[in-house]
């Protein structure tokens, strides 16, 4: 089944490839929209520029400056309600920016109506569309655009053949479950072959497997055919793993942006740090700098180190967090010697538990805080109990700091995934 | 089967059993009063009716004797063909007419309403918070020969004095089709205002313009309303016999009309009967319709 599809597939891009050169004439003379819109035919970059939307006087979106590139597959992450469907919309032209510019390779969009725009949504409530059947809905973007009948019918097959959902054409949408509607949404939207993509968690009603192969039928999709994705998931692994960049967005604002491993590994703010994985976090203040390396007293006494070019512009306060993430944190017996370059912070194990792939220990440490440490079951490390003392130690080079919240925010919408 | 019972059941089959029978017994207790009230006010007199129809009476006493006599129907037929063909012209135009007024109105509350939507539903409804009769007969006035509208006409010699509305087809039509609007209105407010507007959203982004999407998703989604508003302005209108007497003149008589007068002045029971069987076929066939075109649960959201 699985090698069929791909196989199906792989002569699919390349004759769309072929088509596509092709067809672009009759196409933008004939078809309604695409004559209008904008002419280069590889995938385009978007831009964000100071763009601001309101509600009844709050902001859905605040300020967004945000530059996504041509081809790129990049991620919006964050807690719900923090404007990642707003600003989707405002790119698809469902919504008009209260401030600001949209840009879509290279061209002013902010007044363009949907139609106009060579984007194509995944909507995260699918909308598809009740009175007709699964072909039809596929087929909706294609037969506005005046392609020929045979094309269409080669395409939605193909699409269909692509989302798993080959023998689904006749049902009507009220007929199908939940991921499959899912599904009919994604193809609805992707056999158009839009310059830009945007997929409003496309993926929340598939269950593990199927969500797996879809993941990589996107990629693949998204790397033969070169289009922009701008993807929004709750999933931070789906985030992760497919992202060329992501970024992470708080109240409207972007909080953290770039690669997954700089975003995970080195994040700037607390809210990214606790958003994205989890960190333990300890409050201090900067001590002092010497060469590359950063000393931080912490609050509860003692000092650590970090590299001195991770401390973030803190606009005169030396107050910061240190934080670490709790797989980089090693467990050595309370006797042991901590190796150079190294932060440590004793403390004595209050709760060990095995998660299978690994053991999880919450150590109430000297400073009076708690942290938490994370052991892959490899089988041949200290496996210490609960009321053992120990050594926590990390390398200087995981250590990361942030500027801290202000006192007054708490981060209670943060979801841990 | 009975081995997969949990043994704590085995000892209560007798009170079991009475709550079973009690729990089947209740939706039909439930429905006993609405079941007896159409049995006795809707059933009883559709039966009375019908076979009133095949009696014959005496036009002197009023009795009726059960004849079976299936003439009946081909007799009034031929008797009064033209009335039922004028009573089917002036529905359907007024109906027509209606729809043509009413789509406008229902789209831009539906769609441009905005919180205000129940404020405007209730400006079109206001005026039919007065009695049928009565707002008839205020169309009569306001239609009169040298009422307010025709009467200023005239006088500043737009219409010729010799000008009038009120006999005509056309005042019949008229006061039909301002009569029966709120049952075109309402249907096609409801069918517009349940469309979701993210699947407009999603013609839109899939190159649909606002021609487009009207034709392509909103008109085929407003289709089961439209009918229905035709249903429910069609066949009442059809038995009208109000606007007939109080607009109409003599030679565009309703089928409403002649079985008026066959109860209240011919007394004949038999023929007025008949004819009433056969407009109650005419809708049924109607109703019949629409459930096969357009499937039966979707006519129970406008009703
Ligand atoms: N049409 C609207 N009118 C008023 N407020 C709105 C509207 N649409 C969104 N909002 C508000 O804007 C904020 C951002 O909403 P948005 O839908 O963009 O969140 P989101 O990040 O997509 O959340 P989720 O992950 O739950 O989908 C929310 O506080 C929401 O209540
Ligand atoms: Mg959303």
């Amino acid at each position: 089944m699985a090698s069929a599809t791909q196989k199906a597939v792989g002569g699919t891009y390349m004759s769309i490839g072929a088509t596509k050169a092709t067809e672009s004439k009759p196409r933008g003379a004939r078809g309604p929209g695409r004559a209008g819109r904008i002419a280069n035919l590889e995938s385009a970059d978007v831009e964000f520029i100071n763009v601001t939307k309101t509600f009844n006087d709050a902001n859905a979106v605040d300020d967004l400056n945000l530059r996504v590139e041509a081809g790129e597959f990049f991620s919006l992450l964050g807690p719900s309600g923090c404007g990642k469907t707003t600003s989707l919309r405002m790119l698809g032209g469902f919504e008009d920016p209260t401030k600001g510019r949209i840009l879509l390779g290279g061209q002013d969009v902010t007044n363009l109506p949907p139609y106009r725009r060579d984007v194509n949504t995944v909507f995260q409530s699918y909308a598809l569309f009740p009175h007709l059947n699964v072909y039809e809905n596929v087929a909706f973007g294609l037969r506005r655009q005046r392609i020929e009948k045979n094309e269409i019918k080669r395409r939605v097959g193909e699409m269909l053949e692509i989302v798993d959902l080959p023998n689904y054409e006749k049902r009507q949408s009220s007929q199908l479950s939940g991921g499959q509607q899912q599904r009919v949404a994604l193809a609805r939207a992707l056999v158009n072959q839009p310059k830009l993509l945007l997929l409003d968690e496309p993926m929340s009603a598939l269950d593990a497997k199927l969500r797996r192969q879809m993941q990589i039928e996107l990629k693949r999709i998204q790397t033969q055919v070169g289009i922009t994705f701008l993807y929004v998931t709750h999933d931070q692994e789906e985030a992760m793993t497919m992202s060329d960049r992501l970024a992470v967005m708080w109240h409207g604002r972007i909080e953290g942006m770039g690669t997954p491993k700089d975003v995970y590994d080195s994040p700037t703010t607390e809210f990214v740090a606790s958003f994205l994985g989890a960190s333990n976090l300890l409050a201090g203040s900067i001590v002092s700098t010497s060469g590359s390396r950063t000393t931080i007293a912490i609050d509860g006494g003692g000092t650590i180190v970090v590299p001195a070019d991770h401390v973030p512009d803190l606009g005169g306060s030396t107050a910061v967090k240190v934080g670490v993430r709790p797989e980089k944190i090693g467990i050595l017996p309370a006797d042991a010697v901590v190796a150079s370059d190294h932060n440590s912070i004793g403390g004595r194990v209050r709760v060990s538990t095995f998660t299978g792939v690994g053991n999880q220990y919450i150590v109430e440490t000297n400073l009076g805080v708690e942290v938490t440490a994370y052991a892959q079951n490899i089988g041949h490390q200290l496996a210490p109990r609960s009321g053992d003392e120990v050594i926590l130690s990390w390398p200087v080079e995981h250590t990361f700091t942030v500027k801290p919240l202000p006192t007054t925010v708490e981060i209670n919408e943060t979801e841990g995934d | 089967m009975e081995q997969l019972v949990p043994p704590d059941h085995a000892g209560g089959v007798a009170p079991r059993r009475t709550r079973r029978v009690g729990r089947a017994l209740a939706p039909y207790l439930l429905s006993l009063p609405s079941g007896l009230w159409l049995l006795l006010l809707f059933l009883v007199p559709l039966v009375l009716m019908l076979s009133l129809s095949l009696k014959t009476c005496s036009p002197s006493t009023g009795a009726c004797v059960m004849a079976w006599h299936w003439g009946e129907f081909s007799s009034e037929m031929s008797l009064y063909h033209q009335e039922f063909i004028t009573s089917l012209y002036f529905a359907a135009a007024a109906t027509v007419v209606d729809l043509i007024i009413s789509f406008p109105i229902a789209y831009w509350i539906a769609f441009y309403g905005g919180r205000r939507k129940n404020f405007f539903l209730l400006m079109l409804l206001v005026p039919f918070f007065v009695s049928f009769v009565i707002r008839t007969i205020v169309w009569e006035f306001v239609l009169s020969n040298n009422g307010v509208i025709l009467g200023a006409l005239k006088h500043i010699h737009l219409l010729p004095s010799g000008f009038h509305i009120l006999g005509t087809s056309y005042a019949v039509m008229a006061g039909l089709a301002y009569n029966y609007l709120p049952f075109t209105a309402l249907p096609l407010y409801v069918a517009l205002e349940r469309i979701d507007r993210r699947v407009l959203e999603a013609a839109y982004d899939l190159y649909a313009t606002k021609r487009v999407g009207f034709m392509k998703v909103i008109m085929p989604l407003a289709v089961p309303g439209i009918f229905a508003a035709f249903l429910l302005t069609f066949i009442p209108m059809f038995g009208d016999y109000v606007n007939q007497e109080i607009l109409g003149g003599t030679s565009n008589t309703m089928i409403g009309t002649v079985i008026q007068n066959q109860f209240l002045v011919t007394l004949d029971y038999a023929g007025g009967a008949s004819l009433s069987a056969i407009l109650l076929v005419v809708a049924l066939l109607g109703i019949f319709l629409y459930a096969r075109l357009l499937g039966s649960r979707t006519i129970e959201q406008y009703l």
